[in-house]
């Protein structure tokens, strides 16, 4: 009774938030709060801009933030690069990771693990001592159901969809970030595969973390159940609701939110017709 | 033509090298060997762009006549660097030479207790003259060109290593040549495999100062006789002023086996051509290249592989990452003479450009007179992908961190390939130090 509680929880705060790729502008206008410990779902048509938001909070350089902020706690996320954002606890799990050749994911991750650790620490600096670490990822390992022999491969190099995935949530297993961004964790995956990392996130202490679960699907959320859903359209986020929002987006689409929201929705066809443009 | 070919070459010269025969005392084989190749030397006029073998290496600005010949060393510098390569390796054997003079000579008692033979070029060919004369320039042709000429004419050290028949030599042997400023070092490796030996040497090649002129003017023959196995390291880690010249020879017989790694750092500007004969049926060849350029480097290598016999093997991988302004220019052949059918050939090249500036010229070859056999190659140029420096960033690697993971990781297939623990170590250090932060 006496504990202190919400005051000291990790805050990360979505001001206002416009973001351009190329000049050209994906992000209109986000606000978003999430505290440490709670879920929220983020869906969406495709192109209305769910990645985009990842990207720019991990800070991307090809997204150019034109107007907005982002705060983590009393901290300006941004000014900080990528690397800084990582070790002051910010993780994006990637739709799309991508492969280092020659370089073992466990090499790879027991750099990461040492500088996240270790927001100090300089280049050249001594890495977390090799024994120590492999028995921490070793037992992560284990409770992922993975083998270890994984580990001794190339960084998601001549990965299947499902072992990039699972690649990625033991990163996240590893690296314990405040705030997590799952970046569609799901797609390419079969239903069982999606049920086992739903239920991984879970276990690996992800109800510890503000998790951002951008999804198309409900099966993510069986085991990480979200105390808000967010759709966006036309670059922001246009409704906020419980769970019972995304099962209806998940079953009836956004036929409804489109004609609830006719402004973003004329801004997604904006957009969807310079895509097309481009493309032709 | 004529005369420009006179001045450029002003202190190599015929009462120079007539001072230096006079001096040395050698052998009347080695002596004709020297003046054969000195009239090559003046005949042949400097290389240049019109020829095929340097269309793509401009040495305009090199001008011979800004160097000495090597001179009697006076002094010896106190704390000469001790190389890369060596770092926690039990050593059977070491030598080090200083501006193409040898400076010490060590070989333990237990390998001359097996007949092993280790020294500088002059010691062995004072106390065995009848190996040296059975090899050399057997490998490497002094007339090919103006500096294989002047190499042979001009030549003052080297470092002789043979393994006699049977023997197998564990520890490895390494030998360091060093260049002071304004240095010229024109050494000659030669190594004698006899029929069914072993060995690993560690050969290595830096400057005292990182930026000051220097000249190297070398050649390298490898003789591996039947059945035996040469492991053969080379390191070249000049600094950035010296020129390297060099013309590099195996010769494997009947069952043989090299290995041989070539590490490449150093030098202003390099031309070698690297070349392997399997001239014995089923030698084998696996040469690894690792190559690391930076600044205004210029890094040129020919190779060949030449099936002379049936049912050989050979297998090649250079990898190249390059920074800055830096070129390097890899032309590689692999040569099937008509009766070496079942030959197995492999040649693969692989190019990191790191930025924008910098340029690979990739150019492999086949020529194939045999009509059963298998050669395959191929080359890359990549560059490092911003979206994996992004995505190392993401998980807490600082962008030169991350970079560097993605450098040292292009090369580890060919590390992977590398036996000697400190030779891998050393090249990815050297690489990592190396790597620069780009934005």
């Amino acid at each position: 009774m006496g504990l202190i509680e919400t005051s000291m929880t990790d805050v990360l705060k979505i001001e206002n938030l416009h973001v351009a790729v190329e000049g050209k502008p994906i992000l209109t206008g986000v606000n978003l709060t999430i505290r440490r410990g709670e879920t929220h779902a983020l869906m969406g048509p495709n192109g209305s801009g769910k990645s985009t938001l990842g990207y720019a909070i991990m800070g991307h350089p090809n997204y150019e933030v034109t107007d907005g902020a982002i705060w983590l706690n009393d901290e300006n996320v941004l000014e900080m690069a990528a690397n800084e954002r990582a070790r002051a606890g910010l993780f994006m799990a990637f739709q799309r990771p991508m492969s280092i050749p020659g370089v073992k994911l466990a090499d790879f991750l027991r750099h990461a693990t040492t500088n996240v650790r270790n927001p100090e620490r300089k280049e050249g600096e001594e890495l977390i001592p090799m024994r120590e670490f492999r028995q921490e990822m070793k037992s992560k390992m284990q409770q992922l159901q993975m083998d270890l022999d994984f580990a001794r491969r190339y960084v998601n190099d001549g990965f299947s969809g499902g072992e990039m995935k699972r690649a990625e949530i033991l990163q996240l297993a590893m690296l314990q970030p405040k705030f997590a961004i799952l970046d569609e964790t799901d797609s390419g995956l079969d239903a069982d595969a999606v049920r086992l990392a739903s239920q991984s996130i879970a276990e690996i202490g992800g109800a510890e973390m503000g998790l951002l679960i951008i999804t198309h699907h409900d099966k993510l959320l069986e085991h990480n159940p979200p105390d808000f859903a967010h759709v966006m359209l036309g670059g922001r986020i246009v409704e906020t609701g419980g769970v019972d929002l995304a099962k209806e987006l998940h079953s009836s689409g956004y036929d409804r939110i489109r004609k609830a929201y006719p402004d973003a929705a004329a801004i997604e066809q904006v957009m969807n017709e310079e895509e097309t443009q481009v493309a032709s | 033509m004529g005369v420009t070919a006179v001045t450029d070459t002003a202190k190599f010269n015929a009462s120079a090298l007539d001072e230096l025969i006079a001096k040395r005392q050698e052998p009347a084989w080695l002596v004709d060997l020297r003046r054969a190749a000195f009239e090559t030397f003046c005949e042949k006029a400097m290389p240049s762009r019109k020829e095929e073998e340097w269309m793509r290496t401009d040495i305009r600005t090199f001008h011979l006549d800004k160097f000495d010949l090597p001179a009697e060393l006076t002094e010896i510098p106190a704390d000469l660097p001790s190389g890369l390569l060596t770092e926690g390796v039990d050593l059977g054997g070491r030598l080090v030479s200083y501006n193409s003079r040898t400076v010490s000579s060590e070989l333990s008692e237990e390998l001359k207790a097996q007949g092993v033979i280790f020294g500088s070029f002059s010691e062995v060919l004072a106390s065995h003259p009848e190996i040296v004369r059975k090899h050399f320039a057997h490998a490497v042709d002094p007339h090919f060109d103006k500096f294989s000429a002047m190499h042979a004419a001009f030549f003052t050290t080297g470092q002789v290593l043979y393994v006699p028949r049977g023997v197998v030599v564990k520890k490895p042997l390494h030998a360091l040549s060093l260049l002071g400023a304004g240095g010229v070092d024109l050494g000659h490796t030669l190594v004698i495999l006899d029929e069914g030996a072993e060995a690993t040497m560690l050969n290595e090649t830096a400057s005292i100062d990182e930026s000051a002129p220097g000249l190297h003017c070398g050649a390298i023959e490898l003789f591996v006789h039947p059945r035996a196995r040469l492991r053969y390291i080379n390191l070249q880690n000049w600094g950035h002023g010296v020129w390297h010249f060099a013309h590099q020879k195996g010769i494997v017989e009947r069952d043989a086996h090299i290995q041989w790694t070539i590490g490449a750092l150093g030098s202003k500007l390099s031309k070698v051509n690297q070349h392997v004969a399997l001239a014995g049926v089923g030698a084998e060849s696996e040469v690894n290249g690792v190559m690391f350029t930076e600044g205004r480097q210029h890094l040129s290598y020919h190779t060949l592989q030449h099936h002379e016999a049936p049912n050989c093997r050979s297998n090649f991988l250079y990898k190249t990452a390059l920074q800055d302004r830096s070129r390097t220019v890899w032309r590689g052949m692999i040569k099937v003479d008509k009766d070496a059918q079942k030959t197995d050939g492999y040649q693969r090249n692989d190019n990191l450009l790191l930025t924008e500036h910098c340029r690979a010229d990739s150019i492999p070859g086949l020529e194939i007179e045999a009509d059963d056999v298998r050669c395959t190659h191929g080359a890359t140029i990549g560059r490092v992908d911003e979206e994996q420096i992004f995505y190392a960033q993401c998980r807490g690697f600082t962008r030169k961190e991350a970079i560097r993971a993605i450098v040292i990781g292009f090369f580890q297939q060919v590390f992977d390939r590398i036996p000697v623990e400190s030779v891998r170590e050393a090249l990815g250090k050297a690489i990592a130090v190396r790597v620069r932060d780009y934005e």
